[in-house]
């Protein structure tokens, strides 16, 4: 079975998605950081390739993306922390990304390169799906999961093409807005679960602004089959530059915390 | 690829889901509206009574006498507010409007479109607020001053580059936050279909105008017409109603210091395929696909990116696509305020200056159109302090 199938298929209770920025504060450090989360308990790791540009994300993620690009992070260096992240771990991986990365370096090559370092499905986040038939004949002929956004203004015809095409996972935007971290888990975002549940088996997580174990709690209690957490975790990896060892501590009592919530 | 909203390959909808249902709301709002009488007819009374078109075609009888041909002006300087930008947002601020949006945004580089939209904003009674990066509310504080008198709040951008490319980032996320009730105005032929389509058409007045106004005074179609390219907005709509005709048509980029230091924006003569903004085009990166900085004289060319349809018409070889570095600008600011008493924005003086440095192509009977995109004003300030400098 697939890696990420196989996370909603072993789980009675809802998967904990961490997100880090690949290279943030640098290649050691972000590896560092990762295996803490998986010890903590994530059950699938994303990692966001850094980007010059990045429109769907806040200033938190905005600033994780230049400190790694400001500490030389590539493609390539991404692909890296993958393979060393595999030589230990089996947690399913999920790159998300900038479309423009993806084309500069050749759709087809980047996907058969992420494949053979191990990644399991690729997000492309300025990628709708009526522009996506590339991307996912890639994604397919190379054994990626294709993963999506449906956000709240996503209308039913459109969740309905969007959910044939996923596979693994999809990523339901809980808030109207950017990545960043957000008080409260909106009756807009349980309402968006509840709408994209009549019409996809396709497991559903929730993402966008949850950070504390109550957010976690609400979205379990209403059914989601995963929830994907960011922001709150590139503040810990922020708020510890000098200090790795109590990154490390941080991340991971923070990940189990959330899991207990779950 | 799907054939929707391309320019050969250009072109496209790149963006986040949340934007794609406000994508398509606005495509259908403006296939509707375009053939809609009303709106023509407003929109034709707001160019006239308000904007003051049509603008002229201005013969320079100096110019033409020191560089040996014929040489017009198109004077997009005299429309309201001092530059082109106005053609565009007052069709797509009556579109909003129409729409039932409560609010507008924009960027903004140079603070022609920012001053075009708080015109806008407050002729038709929208609140306004513009994103400029915080280089450029430096370098052209006096159109931050009259955005705020006209009621718009100007909002500096501080991450990145701090640039035009910057300000597009934080409108786009505004607008992703902010999407039911707000309409993003976009000012240029860049951004997501269906922008490039709505804002050249919108932006072709200039070059409808500009062919009665040839046939008339010179009896014939010009052998050239030149204009500057920043996302190529004004190109763009001087040249779409001749590209069938054969009259040359040349765009100029910010050459910056030289493109060989790498410190310009001169997108199309150095720049590669590539997506940003929500829309496939040359775009200035690195071989990792991010991004670069920029750099020129003129904020309304400081951008990374281009217009998806003058990418089409660089690799068909149907416009000509040059640059002149600010050196050459400067002298061209200079010129044709000297010569004929108009003040070119630092942007059109680009189409002035390559003009200037490529006069021995025409003979004396030649007629070169140049797209006088915007007047000097709000460049007065800055080309003072560099005069030690550049000069
Ligand atoms: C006077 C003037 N010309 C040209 C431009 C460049 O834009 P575009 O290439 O879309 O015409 C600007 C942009 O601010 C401008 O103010």
């Amino acid at each position: 079975m697939r890696r990420i199938d196989a996370v909603f298929a072993r789980h009675k209770k809802p998967a904990f998605i961490g997100f880090t920025v690949a290279g943030d504060p640098d290649k050691e450090t972000s590896i560092r950081a990762a295996m803490a989360l998986i010890k903590g308990g994530t059950d699938i790791l994303e990692l966001g390739i850094p980007f010059s540009d990045p429109v769907a994300d806040g200033p938190t993620i905005q600033k994780a993306d230049e400190r790694s690009l400001a500490s030389g992070t590539t493609v390539d260096t991404v692909f890296d922390i993958v393979r060393e992240i595999r030589k230990r771990s089996e947690v399913p991986i999920v790159f998300l990304v900038y479309f423009n990365v993806v084309c500069h370096r050749g759709i087809d090559r980047f996907y058969r390169e992420a494949h053979e370092a191990g990644v399991d499905g690729i997000l492309v986040a300025d990628m709708p799906v009526e522009e996506a038939d590339e991307v996912y004949k890639a994604a397919l002929r190379n054994y990626i999961d294709p993963i999506f956004l449906i956000t709240q203004t996503t209308s039913d015809t459109r969740i309905k093409k969007i959910a044939a095409k996923s596979r693994g996972y999809l990523y339901l935007v809980a808030v109207l807005g950017v990545t960043g971290v957000r008080d409260r888990v909106s009756s807009d975002a349980l309402d968006l679960l509840k709408r994209v549940r009549k019409f996809t088996e396709v497991p559903l997580a929730l993402g966008f602004g949850i950070s504390t174990p109550d957010h976690a709690k609400t979205c379990a209690a209403a059914g989601a089959d995963g929830v994907i957490v960011g922001s709150a975790i590139v503040d810990i990896i922020s708020r510890n530059p000098q200090n790795p060892d109590a990154m490390e501590r941080d991340l991971e009592a923070y990940v189990s915390e959330m899991k207990k919530a779950l | 690829m799907r054939k929707k909203g391309r320019y050969g390959k250009y072109g496209g909808q790149y963006v986040s889901e949340t934007l794609m249902s406000a994508l398509i709301e606005l495509e259908s709002a403006y296939d509707a509206i375009k053939r809609n009488r009303e709106f023509i007819r407003n929109l034709a009374a707001l160019q006239q009574e308000y904007a003051g078109r049509e603008t002229p075609l201005t013969f320079c009888p100096n110019v033409s006498q020191e560089l040996g041909c014929r040489i017009y002006l198109k004077r997009e300087d005299l429309v309201h507010g001092g530059s082109h930008k106005l053609n565009n947002t007052l069709g797509q601020a009556l579109l909003a409007k129409h729409m039932g949006k409560k609010r507008l945004i924009a960027e903004t580089g140079a603070g022609q479109h920012g001053v075009a939209t708080a015109i806008v904003g407050a002729a038709l009674g929208m609140p306004v607020e513009v994103y400029m990066g915080e280089v450029d509310t430096k370098r052209q504080a006096l159109n931050v001053f009259r955005m705020e008198l006209m009621g718009a709040k100007v909002i500096p951008v501080t991450t990145g580059t701090r640039t035009l490319k910057d300000a597009i980032n934080e409108a786009l996320r505004d607008w992703v936050a902010n999407v039911r009730d707000t309409y993003y105005l976009i000012g240029s032929v860049v951004g997501p279909h269906p922008y490039p389509l709505m804002v050249r058409d919108f932006q072709s007045v200039i070059g409808k105008e500009t062919r009665r106004q040839v046939m008339k005074k010179e009896g014939r179609l010009p052998d050239t017409i030149v204009a500057c390219v920043g996302g190529g907005s004004n190109a763009m709509g001087i040249f779409y109603p001749f590209v069938k005709d054969d009259v040359e048509l040349v765009g100029v980029e910010a050459g910056g210091d030289g493109i060989e230091t790498g410190k310009h924006s001169a997108t199309l003569c150095a720049g590669e395929a590539g997506v940003l903004h929500g829309t496939l085009s040359y775009l200035l990166q690195n071989g990792d696909g991010q991004v670069l900085p920029t750099h020129s004289i003129s904020a309304g060319l400081d951008y990374p990116g281009v217009g998806p349809e003058h990418s089409m018409h660089k690799d068909s070889g149907r416009v000509t696509y040059t640059a002149v570095n600010d050196p050459d600008v400067l002298a061209a600011f200079r010129f044709l305020s000297e010569k004929e008493g108009i003040i070119p924005a630092l942007e059109s003086a680009h189409a002035v200056a390559w003009v200037m440095k490529n006069a021995d192509r025409f003979d004396r009977d030649d007629v070169v159109i140049i797209n006088l995109s915007g007047r000097g004003d709000k460049d007065v300030a800055e080309v003072a302090e560099l005069q030690g400098r550049v000069a």
